[in-house]
């Protein structure tokens, strides 16, 4: 693998603009495939989720999935397109054997959804609008591995190995426009953008929405221009970037190696280019071929897609909340700040937190025990917060009892662990593990003349005044009682003792 | 007459995996542009007011119900394969042209 020379990302935009272009792939969840009624599902035994239409036999007729249809209208919606009034299937004809007929069924000419636009707000609150050129419909590939070679790569491979489960899933291809003027933002809005079409489609419920099991997938488009100059540079398509950092990254890497090749005073090679996450780089994949050599055509076997005004305006009235609207009211409802919201976004438990509040838990609250509790829990555990399955009635429950002075927030936090380990309810587990804040003054009084007694020289601090250095012995009744005395009592409790008054 | 050179037809024939001999390159370049001139004169006879269609049927939306049907055991799928490993079609390792 040879290494591309480049360029400091910095030098690269002082002398050139980046004009970016996404295609990104959504895999719909329906229950059935695009064209044949075999299942879409991610993860089976290879080769039985397929019947005759999947495996391109002979003279089998595919019959549209309206439930992918009625998905993919409201993706269109959702990026703000125009729903063609009709329009049609076409073949784009290739020889590979991830498809068994020896062209994918997809649009053309007439794609479903057109002339959409989403606005991707920025991590400093900027927004940028991009320009939405169209949405089309067609149909996943079968899956090959490649056998015999060392690197797993097609180079050196002796033999592929191909699973045609995934033939036939529906797809949604989301095409922009140009997007020009992002300048040295150009890496971030590529993260912003594949971020809120994943977010879009999953709100809408149509698509799992796993980057990691490719249900959305991104082609990235880079080219570099001169500053001022209006005509686009010849453009590279970095294939199947399937992560958002990568997104990023891969954005990245290739203004920094056209400008490389452009300051050679070279042409850049318009080319698919590959994406590897372990090195950071891409590498040269084929010459992107012309539409013309996919000689697409009107798929005769499949008749227009005629949606219904009514159809299209019932999908239209039927839509979530986007999710950056929903974001500015959650904020203004919950007073967070900018940087407490933008830490619960970054999270991901925004959905948990609003179940939280809903259960009766303030916004202060929710926000306290998700952020300060459970997603340090989660990290530790390499899953999602939302995974550890903690209930919302739990968090209310917890809180309730802090609250009432029954346990305090170490306790509490003690009661959340037995709660995740199965325990019981946190009343049950306060009651089992016998967690109860001390408020007899009896045992405290004893433990801190024990403490008063352990440290003299900090007991004469504070008698001379010095009150701040009350912690070591609040924190030594604290060690003394594991954790459940009363902290506040203590201190009134310390002072007291000392004959010091604050 | 259509303009299809010999380079076209070797062009299309590669696109086709068809392999064709220097002979036959050369007799089909002619042929060819026969073929397009006389689907042509097919858009002649239509005027302005016959629109462009790709269906001869008036038919719209046939939709199917998204509900699961039948599917193939791994065995029925791979049972016409040339080869199989795995449960799943061998073929020749092939260089990325999708």
């Amino acid at each position: 693998m040879s290494t591309d020379h480049i360029l400091s990302f910095e030098e690269a935009m002082e002398k050139y603009d980046p004009v970016l272009g996404f295609e990104v792939h959504v895999e719909l969840n329906t229950k059935t495939k695009m064209f044949s009624s075999a299942p879409n599902v991610f993860g089976d035994e290879p080769n039985t989720n397929v019947n005759e239409v999947d495996l391109g036999m002979p003279g089998v007729l595919p019959v549209v999935n309206k439930a992918a249809i009625e998905s993919s209208i409201k993706i269109g919606l959702a990026l703000n397109c125009k729903i063609a009034e009709s329009c049609r299937f076409a073949r784009k004809n290739y020889f590979y054997p991830d498809t068994p007929k020896n062209f994918q069924t997809s649009q053309y000419d007439e794609p479903i959804a057109y002339d959409g636009y989403l606005d991707i707000e920025l991590s400093d609150g900027t927004v940028f609008r991009v320009e939405i050129e169209r949405a089309h419909m067609e149909e996943d590939a079968g899956k090959l591995t490649h056998m015999g070679g060392a690197t797993g790569r097609i180079q050196g491979a002796d033999f592929s190995l191909v699973d045609y489960n995934r033939a036939g899933v529906p797809l949604v291809e989301i095409v922009t426009k140009p997007i020009e003027g992002a300048g040295s933002r150009a890496p971030e809005l590529a993260k912003a953008y594949v971020a809120a079409v994943r977010e879009i489609v999953k709100n809408l419920g149509v698509s799992d929405a796993k980057m990691e099991r490719g249900n959305v997938r991104c082609d990235a488009n880079v080219s570099l221009r001169p500053h001022g100059r209006e005509r686009f540079g010849i453009r590279s398509e970095t294939k199947n970037v399937n992560s958002l950092r990568a997104v990023e990254h891969a954005v990245r890497y290739e203004i920094q190696r056209h400008a490389a090749v452009l300051e050679a005073g070279e042409p850049v090679v318009q080319e698919t280019r590959h994406w590897h996450e372990d090195t950071r780089t891409t590498t040269s994949g084929r010459a992107k071929s012309d539409a013309d050599d996919y000689r697409y055509f009107p798929e005769p076997d499949l008749v227009p897609v005629v949606p219904s005004r009514e159809w299209v305006e019932e999908l239209r009235a039927a839509l979530p909340e986007p999710p950056a609207e929903r974001r500015k009211r959650l904020k203004a409802d919950w007073g967070y700040s900018d940087l407490e919201f933008r830490d619960v976004v970054n999270a991901g438990v925004l959905d948990e937190i609003e179940e939280t509040i809903a259960a009766g838990a303030s916004a202060s609250v929710a926000r306290k025990w998700w952020m300060g509790e459970i997603v340090g829990r989660a990290k530790a555990a390499d899953v999602d917060p939302g995974q550890l399955g903690v209930q919302p009635a739990t968090i209310v429950e917890l809180a309730g009892m802090v609250e009432a002075g029954k346990i305090n927030n170490k306790m509490a936090s003690q009661v959340l662990d037995g709660v995740l380990a199965g325990e019981g309810t946190p009343e049950e587990i306060v009651e089992k593990r016998g967690l109860a804040v001390v408020s007899d003054d009896g045992p405290l009084l004893e433990a801190i003349d024990a403490a008063l007694a352990a440290q003299p020289d900090v007991a004469d601090k504070i008698r001379g005044g010095k009150v701040q250095a009350i912690g070591a012995i609040v924190g030594g009744v604290m060690k003394a009682t594991r954790g459940q005395a009363d902290a506040g009592r203590v201190r009134e409790l310390i002072l007291e003792k000392l004959g010091v008054t604050v | 007459m259509a303009a299809i050179n010999r380079d076209d037809v070797a062009h299309l024939a590669r696109l086709a995996h068809i392999e064709m001999s220097a002979e036959e390159l050369d007799r089909m370049a002619g042929e060819l542009a026969v073929i397009v001139d006389s689907v042509k004169s097919v858009s002649e006879a239509a005027g302005d007011d016959v629109p462009a269609t790709s269906h001869p049927i008036p038919l719209s939306n046939v939709f199917r119900e998204d509900v699961v049907g039948h599917t193939f055991t791994a065995e029925q799928a791979l049972s016409g394969a040339p080869d199989s490993d795995d449960n799943r079609f061998k073929v020749p390792a092939i260089l990325d042209e999708a």
